[in-house]
């Protein structure tokens, strides 16, 4: 199978456009960092690609869930939450401790992992290994508090199960904002001045911009092997048919837990991203609505695509905070429309959303990946068809 | 038990008061589940839209037309989103049905944000309603005590419409057995309009009731009261209306009492509502009046 | 029949919903290596039976026993209790109840296939059969997601090929296994179970839907996969020409209860089965 696989030409092609096209977008990003200068437009494609790179992370961690294992699931805004948290509160440096937990005497946990490491390696190295090792920790407490609320929930069905997500994603949110935790979580005031991706660099190098590329694209990565692995294939047997499943030997709550434990790890590490590009994170703005946001995103993509999932993140992510910026301005090209104003590209946006999910809730992709030996195999089709027409001419 | 009663009467009684309040919702919830299987996520924006609409219609005609206008907008908007967003996808999967209702509650969300441009709107005072009265050491508006009887009067009128009218019996009937039902020659979409009817009305009242014991409305004013009186018909037993209306009162009193516990537990108000609900979802999942449904292998 | 290893044993076992009894006190051996049919007329409880057998119901009382060891024991408990209307209340009682869930059942060995096929229907053929490796794989969740056992992985894909090359299925692998055409469908739900390593094998109505044509080569297919793979059968069937054709034993039941058992010969004319089938059911 593997050797067959090896053999097919358009497979060949189709990775070898890939590895381009991928070393081409770092090189770009690189240069967006370090060598482009800043302008209105490269000061509008910064933050977008920052910020789609991170949405592609937690969409498709939701994706895992709810398109792959058929979970419906609604705490993906709970698990962000838990993973900002947990970065935040392990990267502040502790000289700044006392002007944060300004209520709270300076907090309750004296160091922070980016400084400490940076006395061990250096203050960029320290920077650049303890954000990684902090966006681990915010995985990893993500991951624990989802295998905990797992063993209760993931025995309800469907819409319960989700209501009961959305439950513990609210109760989640109201604990990091109890005045009790204050010093940890700083109750409900903010939490900042952590180091964010602006504190990533390689000597005089800044990756500001590459890093979240690089994790996010990680993670999205390690999850497309999961899903093509026996496990991912358990998953989507458990999507289709749970008593099938079951009688197949394949244990329902073993895989609904690590499909879900899986999810909200890098839901936890797309939150810890979310933390580093925001500079600022609040309990509050957690909300369900950014759990819809989301989940409007992975419908858009198509549920259970991959590839799908990433492209309606970066268009979503433009639309909302760069193309779609002028019908919130009042004008259109120098042209003043009356009803263009604060809140109408929402309007339109929510508009769209409700076609996609009426007319066309397959979404971009459907269940499909995008695959450059897929379009290799077209294109190679088409030409061969072309020259068949050819020979029966003759 | 009587100093704590004595001190707690405050609480007590506006925790009834928005139980009434969130039942009003919550039939809205329990009744569409029931028949369509589907958590109508916008149910609580409508709610929402019905004190926004109330707010705009008070400021430009008198008390005793805008309250009727409230009414009929807001059903004409239940029966809409009905006919718009949930209709064209009867034979889809649950989860697009669902994604459908999502995606209603942004839209309506983002509207109202639209309208409103994101300042919270000053809710018209209603007369004699929002007057106060004083009750042992208690004073609370007139809306508290009324909120009580009129629930409860709503609740005995939709039984008697349930359960002795033809239409109150295609609804039995289908919240049974859906596709049965409709071979039978039930009309399908009549019965789930009216279902979305009944339950926008009873938003549209429970919202007059609601606001009137706030100071104003913001977009997001209908999520939480949505969430809770949907918690509330789950822990009812999701399709039985007196458990929606028993687990609404519940919720409210309960959440005013933790709000009279001290300023360090308000933030667990909105929380103690989805502790109950998932502590009710795993000792009986089908909530206290729920009927066990198998499937069928 | 006691001369051979009894491969499945079913004691006892009565299944109660709310007040309606669906299988009442059935009591049943499968020797190895033989086919044993269970038949009924509609409605009978052959198939509660099953899933009493395979864990996808706990039955209210009664004892299931796999190569010996006890799988499925119950007793009248909560609710139960007092509601409980069959028989033989007390004898499973000192016993503590065990209720494994259907996937524990599937890898002590029994595997099964369903009445109204339960294919993934958004899978190919091959990854049907593929997916019903999963459990016998040895492997983790990180050797798989990291390719670190990749062994493992190509030693089930090419156990896959092996398996639909036999079943005559290894044409259609690419295909999406709902595109099927119904009989072949039966057959990949077969291959599916297969591939978990069946000692016992229980076919919920294999036949259901097929010409006699399909038929007549279903039985023989059944024959077959009994003697290459070791396998012990246990099958719910309607068409009686097969039944009567490949069983080596059957158990008739009516309205949850055994009303005859024996060879094929001797059930064919038991006045009780035969009143049972004429009386009730169309056939």
């Amino acid at each position: 199978m593997e050797k067959t696989l090896r053999k097919d030409p358009a497979k060949k092609i189709g990775s070898a456009i890939a590895v381009c096209l991928i070393a081409a977008l770092y090189i770009f990003l690189f240069l967006l960092d370090n060598v482009l200068p800043a302008n209105s437009f490269t000061l509008m494609l910064i933050p977008v690609l920052k910020k789609g790179a991170i949405y592609s992370l937690i969409c498709v961690s939701m994706n895992l869930l709810n398109g792959f294992t058929g979970l419906f699931s609604l705490g993906q805004a709970g698990f962000m939450l838990l993973g900002a948290y947990a970065y935040a509160v392990f990267a502040i440096p502790a000289e700044q401790h006392p002007a944060v937990y300004q209520y709270f005497d300076g907090g309750a946990i004296g160091f922070s992992i980016p400084e400490a490491l940076g006395k061990l390696l250096g203050e960029n190295a320290g920077a650049f290994v303890g954000s990684i090792l902090c966006i681990i920790i915010a995985g990893i407490v993500a991951a624990a508090f989802a295998a905990l609320i797992g063993i209760p929930v993931l025995r309800l069905k469907s819409d319960y199960l989700a209501i009961a997500t959305l439950g513990f994603a609210e109760i989640i949110r109201a604990v990091f904002q109890w005045n009790s935790l204050g010093p940890v979580t700083n109750g409900s005031n903010m939490l900042r001045k952590y180091t964010s991706f602006s504190a990533i660099k390689i000597g005089s190098v800044k990756l500001a911009t590459v890093f979240p590329f690089l994790i996010a694209m990680i993670c999205i990565g390690i999850i497309v092997l999961l899903i093509n692995s026996s496990y991912g294939r358990a998953f989507k047997a458990v999507r289709d048919d749970e008593v099938a499943a079951e009688a197949m030997g394949i244990s329902l709550f073993k895989h609904k837990m690590l499909s879900f434990v899986i999810s909200s790890f890098f839901a936890g590490v797309g939150g810890a991203l979310l933390a580093m590009y925001q500079t600022t994170i609040q309990a509050s703005a957690f909300k369900s609505a950014m759990t819809y946001e989301i989940l409007l995103i992975v419908v858009i993509g198509g549920i259970g695509s991959i590839s799908g999932s990433c492209i309606a993140s970066f268009l979503y992510i433009a639309c909302n905070e760069w193309w779609l910026r002028f019908l919130d301005s009042g004008s259109f090209f120098g042209i003043s429309v009356p009803f263009f104003r604060d809140g109408f590209r929402k309007v339109v946006f929510s508009v769209i959303i409700m076609v996609i999910v009426l007319f066309f809730s397959r979404g971009i992709m459907g269940d499909k990946e995008l695959s450059f030996a897929g379009l290799v195999r077209k294109f190679q089709k088409k030409s061969a068809a072309g020259t068949a027409k050819g020979g029966a001419q003759k | 038990m009587a100093a704590f009663f004595q001190a707690n009467l405050p609480y007590l009684l506006s925790g009834i008061s928005v139980g009434g309040q969130y039942a009003l919702i919550a039939i809205g919830y329990t009744m569409v589940y029931g028949i369509l299987r589907l958590i109508n996520f916008a149910h609580g924006d409508v709610f929402m839209v019905a004190g926004l609409v109330m707010v705009y219609a008070s400021a430009s005609m008198p008390i005793y037309l805008s309250i009727p206008l409230v009414i009929v907008v807001t059903v004409a908007l239940g029966f809409l989103i009905e006919r718009v967003a949930y209709k064209p996808l009867r034979t889809a999967p649950r989860m697009s049905v669902m994604i459908s209702a999502i995606g209603v509650s942004y839209l309506l969300q983002n509207c109202a944000l639209y309208f409103t441009g994101g300042l919270p709107q000053m809710y018209p005072a209603i007369p004699w309603f929002s007057n106060s009265v004083t009750i042992g050491s208690a004073t609370t508006k007139i809306v508290t005590l009324v909120t009580p009887v009129l629930v409860l009067a709503l609740i005995v009128i939709l039984e008697l419409f349930i359960q002795k009218t033809k239409i109150g019996m295609a609804m039995r009937a289908v919240s049974r057995d859906f596709e049965t039902s409709q071979l039978m020659g039930i009309k399908i979409n009549s019965v789930i309009s009216m279902t979305f009817v009944i339950g926008c009305f009873l938003a549209a009242i429970g919202s007059l009731l609601y606001f009137t014991n706030y100071p104003s409305v913001v977009p997001t004013s209908g999520a939480m009261p949505g969430l809770k009186a949907f918690v509330a018909a789950v822990f009812g037993g999701i399709g039985s209306i007196p458990g929606a209306v028993i687990g609404a009162f519940i919720i409210g009193i309960c959440e005013n009492i933790i709000k009279g516990l001290g300023s360090n537990w308000t933030v667990f108000s909105d929380a103690f509502t989805f502790v109950l609900l998932i502590v009710i979802l795993l000792v009986k999942p089908t909530g206290i009046f729920g009927e066990k449904a198998t499937d069928k292998v | 029949m006691s001369d051979k290893n009894i491969v499945l044993h079913v004691e006892n076992v009565t299944m109660q919903f709310g007040g309606v009894i669906a299988v009442n006190n059935l009591s049943l051996d499968v020797p190895e290596g033989q086919i044993v049919a269970l038949i009924g007329p509609n409605g009978a409880g052959k198939t509660t039976a099953f899933n009493c057998i395979t864990g996808v119901y706990e039955p209210t009382n009664g004892l299931v026993e796999f190569c010996g060891l006890p799988m499925v024991r119950n007793f009248p408990r909560g609710k139960m209790k007092k509601q409980y209307q069959g028989e033989n209340a007390d004898k499973y009682i000192h016993d503590p109840a065990i209720a494994p869930s259907p996937d524990k059942i599937t890898e002590l060995g029994i595997a099964r296939t369903f009445q109204n096929i339960r294919l993934w229907k958004s899978m190919t053929v091959f990854d049907n059969v593929l997916t019903a490796k999963h459990m016998r794989a040895k492997q983790n969740v990180f050797s798989a997601t990291f390719r670190t056992n990749a062994k493992e992985e190509r030693r089930m894909r090419e156990e896959t090929e092996a398996l639909l090359a036999e079943q005559d299925l290894l044409q259609y692998k690419d295909e999406l296994a709902t595109s099927l055409p119904y009989g072949l469908q039966r057959r990949l739900e077969i291959a599916r179970a297969l591939a978990t390593e069946p000692k016992l094998l229980l076919l919920d109505e294999p036949a259901a839907g097929m010409n006699p044509q399909e038929t007549q080569e279903l039985g023989a297919f059944i024959q077959q996969i009994r003697d290459e793979y070791n396998l012990t059968v246990f099958l719910i069937e309607h068409h009686m020409d097969l039944v009567m054709k490949i069983s080596d034993y059957i158990y008739v039941i009516d309205f949850g209860s055994e009303i005859a058992q024996g060879v094929p010969a001797e059930v064919q004319n038991n006045q009780r089965v035969i009143d049972a089938y004429l009386g009730v059911s169309e056939e």
